[in-house]
């Protein structure tokens, strides 16, 4: 697929919007997608442009943007958005692209730099496939609001390995 | 343990012995913690949240930091005896309705208090008399890794302790100081102080009275941010902040009394006076004449009473206090009698 703006390379970032309960798509090239960079997170905001770039991954569900829901526990954002409380303890996973902008807005920051849970402490494991892939994805939120595109289709690319190597098993469990 | 025993006993918080306990009447920390595979209590099934407090009980019982400890739970408690623990600060409002499920563990001195199934699945507090967090969080550190060894906690490497409200995620610690501000008021400095207060990551509510309007001028600062920093960079960033609004209150105390003498001992005095001989007195003026007397005590226009007991009397003049002193429950009107008694009894010469 060509780029919808320059129509010579290939297109690599995909953004998808939800107007009026319509879908907008859009292809771009690495190139034209950090040219535009500003211009698209001011109009589509970075949860979306993540949405589009992160088009893995995430539960089925946070692509239509009002069904968002913990795959865990089954609460929706749309009640998180409501009475401010979160349904369990994944749903800081679940809803990670809603949430990360939403922390670093409250406090200044989405890193924990107080003290570890005891039994991590000790455990001293190395970080299960699943936590490493949940570090990835939390590099590429960074890079795209960095808005360092061709790191963040770098990190997309490991992802899907990472993600493809877990297996079908998670896959399925998601739809 | 026997509630009714609190009623004549004298917190260790509230001796009024703590450093800066002139300015400072208490510390608090608060630590959020969920105990991990629940969900949050809002979305809990009854079930699940009777799993949640039989697990705390279980590990509370095993914690040599929570040795002598009482255990209650809430629904075997009375509501005037709920209200009462959030008078004594305890344990939260919010704690007192839909008792189903919830607890609060006690240790004798009152000292520590941890919330079952509040908000959180656990909500640990440690209280301590006047400018004292470095202790508080001392005491509570060692309560929370005692209970890290016996219960999971919702724990992830990048976002820290995971709770139900995004504003506690990271270390769930809240440090809180009460501090009785009457000079800084009294020569306009507040707002300027709250301003540059929320621009360092702490809020300001008053500890008594509506919307902005404080009554008392007791004020509770708070850290806001929980993530981002370790917990004793928190605590350091509190306390930096509020030895600064201390000195401009010592300060500010001073210059008054050598500027202004007579109107500040008069004002004592008939503060005095009118807590000596009211007959009927609502909680309202109790606090604010209480408060000047405290501010009298400190500026040494008057001797008596000690500050213990002007901090006793802010707990006792509380309408579940009252009940529980006179045994039965009373009406405002009858409260507003029974808490002029009170205070003449508290301060007689
Ligand atoms: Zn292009
Ligand atoms: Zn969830």
């Amino acid at each position: 697929m060509m780029c919808d703006i320059c129509n010579k390379r290939e297109a690599t970032v995909h953004l998808t919007e939800i107007i009026n309960d319509k879908v907008t798509k859009m292809h771009l090239c690495e190139a034209c997608a950090k040219e535009k960079g500003e211009e698209m997170e001011t109009h589509f905001g970075i949860s979306d442009l993540l949405q589009g770039l992160a088009d893995f991954g995430v539960p089925h569900e946070v692509k239509g943007k009002k069904n968002l829901k913990c795959a865990a526990c089954g609460f929706m954002f749309s009640d998180f958005q409501k009475i401010g409380r979160l349904g369990c303890p994944k749903c800081y996973d679940s809803f990670a692209p809603q949430l990360v902008p939403l922390l670093k807005r409250i406090h200044g920051s989405d890193r924990h730099m107080g003290k570890l849970a005891l039994k991590m402490e000790k455990g001293k494991q190395q970080p299960s496939r699943v936590q490493e892939l949940q570090e990835l994805k939390i590099k590429l939120q960074e890079a795209i609001a960095g808005e360092a595109f061709e790191e963040a289709v770098v990190i997309r690319d490991k992802i899907r390995q990472l993600e493809n190597s877990l297996g079908q098993r998670e896959d399925n469990e998601n739809r | 343990m026997k509630i009714d025993n609190l009623l004549y006993k004298e917190s260790e918080w509230l001796k009024g012995t703590g450093p800066k306990a002139n300015t400072v009447i208490s510390s608090r920390i608060r630590l959020a913690r969920n105990v991990d595979g629940y969900n949050f209590f809002t979305t809990a099934s009854p079930e699940t949240k009777r799993k949640i407090f039989d697990d705390i009980q279980a590990a509370v019982k095993k914690c040599k930091t929570l040795k002598g400890a009482s255990l209650l739970s809430m629904k075997e408690i009375t509501e005037l005896d709920r209200q009462f623990l959030v008078e004594r600060h305890l344990m939260s409002l919010e704690h007192v309705a839909e008792p189903e499920s919830k607890g609060l563990v006690l240790d004798d001195k009152e000292v520590v208090s941890i919330m079952i199934n509040e908000e959180d699945h656990l909500r640990i507090q440690v209280l301590q008399s006047g400018f004292n967090l470095t202790e508080a969080w001392r005491i509570i550190d060692a309560i929370d890794n005692d209970l890290a060894e016996r219960l999971r906690f919702a724990f992830s490497p990048r976002y820290g302790f995971l709770t139900a409200c995004p504003t506690n995620t990271g270390t769930g610690l809240r440090g809180s100081v009460m501090l009785h501000l009457p000079a800084l008021a009294m020569t306009n400095q507040l707002n300027s102080v709250f301003q540059a207060i929320s621009k360092l990551g702490l809020t300001i509510r008053g500890l008594y009275g509506e919307g902005t309007e404080a009554t008392g001028e007791f004020y509770q600062i708070s850290n806001q941010v929980t993530l981002g920093y370790s917990e004793t960079d928190l605590i350091d960033n509190i306390e930096k902040i509020i030895s600064r609004i201390i000195g401009r209150e010592n300060t500010t105390r001073a210059s008054l009394l050598s500027k202004n003498k007579e109107e500040i001992t008069d004002k004592v005095w008939r503060a005095m006076g009118t807590l000596r001989s009211a007959r009927i007195i609502t909680s309202n003026e109790t606090i604010t004449l209480l408060s000047t007397i405290r501010l009298g005590i400190d500026l040494a226009i008057i001797k008596e009473p000690d500050v213990k007991v002007l901090n006793e009397l802010f707990i006792l003049m509380q309408p579940a206090h009252l009940q529980k002193l006179e045994g039965k429950a009373l009406s405002p009107q009858e409260r507003d009698v029974k808490r002029a008694a009170l205070i003449r009894e508290k301060l007689k010469s």
